[in-house]
């Protein structure tokens, strides 16, 4: 018996969510004696990187290491998925929620008669039957669920548990797979992609301005706060609809769901639907000139003043710790 | 051409969320309720293409006596017709495998519904669907547009978008900005009472999974204020006290 974790990259990095996913297939395993963890890595990924999926809890790692498997072809990654969880009998998948994540998940739940749960926050309960804890509502619930399948699927959302370091190498497993062409149907023709900054979904830490930054122009000054950080740069769904940022930026009920440790929210007068997007978050920072702003209710800090007043010292402050 | 659109009846986005019967059970209490915005937005697009293609357009929806209104607002939007299959809608499993059911009498081109439903933010019926049909299914798609039988798509990814081609007959589940929602005018609305409305009863009563109970999230304690000319202190909160830095 073992727990199969899929493990995404991109460009051959292994993805930080995936790791965690990881270190809950670990924690999940040690609890309930469900036996070796198994990562599985579709595509072009070096050596070394596999290796490093061990110290987050894994102690094999199978590589499909099939160049036609570096794109995210939903259909071909679920077949190949689907014939390493039969080669190496498991009975639990487990994987972080993304993009391709969610969207593999799914077909797999179909091929595989599991039953899959997504936006899980904690380790399963089974004291009386399977009990996962998912994230409903957009999070502004909780949902006990019972899985009443013998195969189970885990779409873990961000900070479920924390991400393990101290695992030992994995040994690298490779293996040929014969996907069935018609799988690869679907052609990536070219992708657009932010470079070199840090991905909202993904980032621990983000800062969001809203309307109160008076316009683009404006955004210097959360770009510099977000690069002191480490951080994502987010927006107010008004911000990316009048186009001052890009659509991939809005956070909120509509547009990307984070679980940062700290989001930082600029200018954002804490719209029901913001909060939607926002309230999986750890810590929550607010800085309004406006003292009734409705996420001021919401956060765990706030600064009462004009953002291009605090924005600037925040930063240095921030330099200044380091 | 033949489209189906799936839509999902659910709490409007303002909604507080509160359960009632020992937790058990969404309290319905005072909520209005909608098309999910992610499957309007798969609507707005598809009455798009119908009016391109001269396409056929039908909605559907797995739901309960209540859901009809949703979907008359559907057909006022634009759907020819409508299917609603009489059941509450039990989790991901149980809808993919009514939808596939209609789909496999109906043979549909295209069938496009939200990323997700904004209630239990599964997200996996139209791969579900997709894989039980054996066709594409494409998520979270941002842009759509056929040509031939080639469909020519933009879908989400982390940090940005990935360009795709498929063939038809696929499955797409949708969001902003695929589309403007649409706002029914009063010609919809008065079309809309009289286009049919077929009502079906499930075909299948399989789950994979049952909710036993809802939970609120903890209640957030008062915000700290800390003085805008002592922006420092929030570093060291931050660090220290909240140790998120």
């Amino acid at each position: 018996m073992s727990v199969l974790v899929y493990i995404e990259h991109a460009d051959g990095s292994v993805k930080k969510n995936s790791l965690e996913a990881v270190s809950y297939a670990k924690a999940l395993s040690d609890k309930q004696g469900e036996g070796e963890v198994i990562a599985v890595a579709l595509g072009s990924v070096a050596q070394e990187e596999l290796v490093k999926v061990g110290h987050a809890g894994a102690s094999k790692v199978v590589h499909v290491n099939d160049e036609k498997l570096n794109a995210g072809i939903i259909q071909a990654h679920s077949e190949a998925l689907a014939q390493v969880y039969g080669k190496v009998g498991a009975k639990t998948l487990i994987l972080a929620k993304s993009s391709l994540g969610d969207a593999v998940a799914a077909r797999l739940a179909v091929k595989l008669n599991a039953g899959l749960v997504s936006n899980v926050v904690e380790l399963p309960v089974t004291a009386s039957g399977y009990k996962v804890k998912r994230s409903i509502y957009t999070g502004k619930a909780f949902a006990e669920t019972i899985v009443n399948k013998e195969h189970k699927i885990l779409a873990v959302k961000k900070n479920a548990v924390d991400l393990k370091t101290d695992g030992s190498d994995a040994a690298v497993e490779t293996v040929t797979l014969d996907i069935h062409a018609e799988n690869f149907a679907t052609k990536i023709t070219s992708t657009d992609k932010a470079k070199g900054d840090v991905l909202l979904p993904e980032a621990d830490i983000v800062v969001s301005g809203g309307r109160g930054m008076k316009g683009p122009e404006n955004w210097g000054m959360i770009e510099d706060l977000a690069k002191e950080l480490g951080a994502a740069t987010g927006c107010s769904k008004p911000v990316s609809d009048i186009g001052w940022r890009p659509h991939h930026e809005h956070v909120g009920q509509t547009g990307v769901k984070v679980a940062p440790s700290l989001y930082i929210a600029v200018g954002i007068s804490g719209a029901i639907q913001h909060l939607a997007g926002v309230n999986s978050s750890k810590c929550i920072v607010v800085i309004n000139k406006d003292a009734d702003a409705p996420f001021f209710k919401a956060a765990d800090y706030g600064i009462v003043g004009d953002a291009f007043e605090v924005l600037p010292k925040l930063t240095e402050a921030v330099k200044a710790l380091k | 051409m033949k489209i189906l659109v799936c839509i999902t009846h659910v709490p409007d986005t303002t909604s507080k969320i509160q359960f009632t019967e020992n937790n058990t059970k969404f309290d319905k209490n005072g909520v209005q309720f909608i098309i999910g915005p992610y499957d309007d937005y798969a609507l707005a697009r598809a009455v798009e293409l119908k009016e391109q293609l001269g396409a056929s357009l039908t909605v559907l929806n797995v739901g309960e006596a209540e859901t009809e209104p949703t979907l008359r607002k559907a057909l006022a939007i634009g759907a020819d017709d409508a299917i609603r299959i009489n059941a509450f809608p039990k989790d991901s499993l149980f809808v993919a495998n009514q939808i596939a059911a209609i789909a496999k009498q109906n043979n549909y081109d295209l069938i496009m519904m939200g990323r997700e439903s904004i209630d239990f933010n599964g997200g996996m019926v139209h791969g579900m669907v997709g894989e039980m049909l054996g066709i594409p299914s494409i998520s979270p798609v941002m842009k759509l547009e056929i040509d031939g039988d080639t469909v020519k798509m933009a879908r989400e990814i982390e940090g940005g978008k990935e360009y795709l081609e498929a063939k038809l007959p696929l499955i797409a589940g949708c969001q902003e900005p695929i589309a403007e929602w649409k706002i029914p005018n009063m010609r919809g609305i008065m079309s809309a009472r009289t286009k049919p409305l077929q009502v079906l009863e499930p075909v299948s009563d399989e789950t994979a999974t049952n909710v036993t109970t809802y939970q609120l999230p903890p209640a957030k304690g008062a915000v700290k204020l800390i003085d805008k000319d002592n922006v420092a202190e929030l570093v060291k909160l931050l660090k220290n006290e909240a140790k998120v830095l």
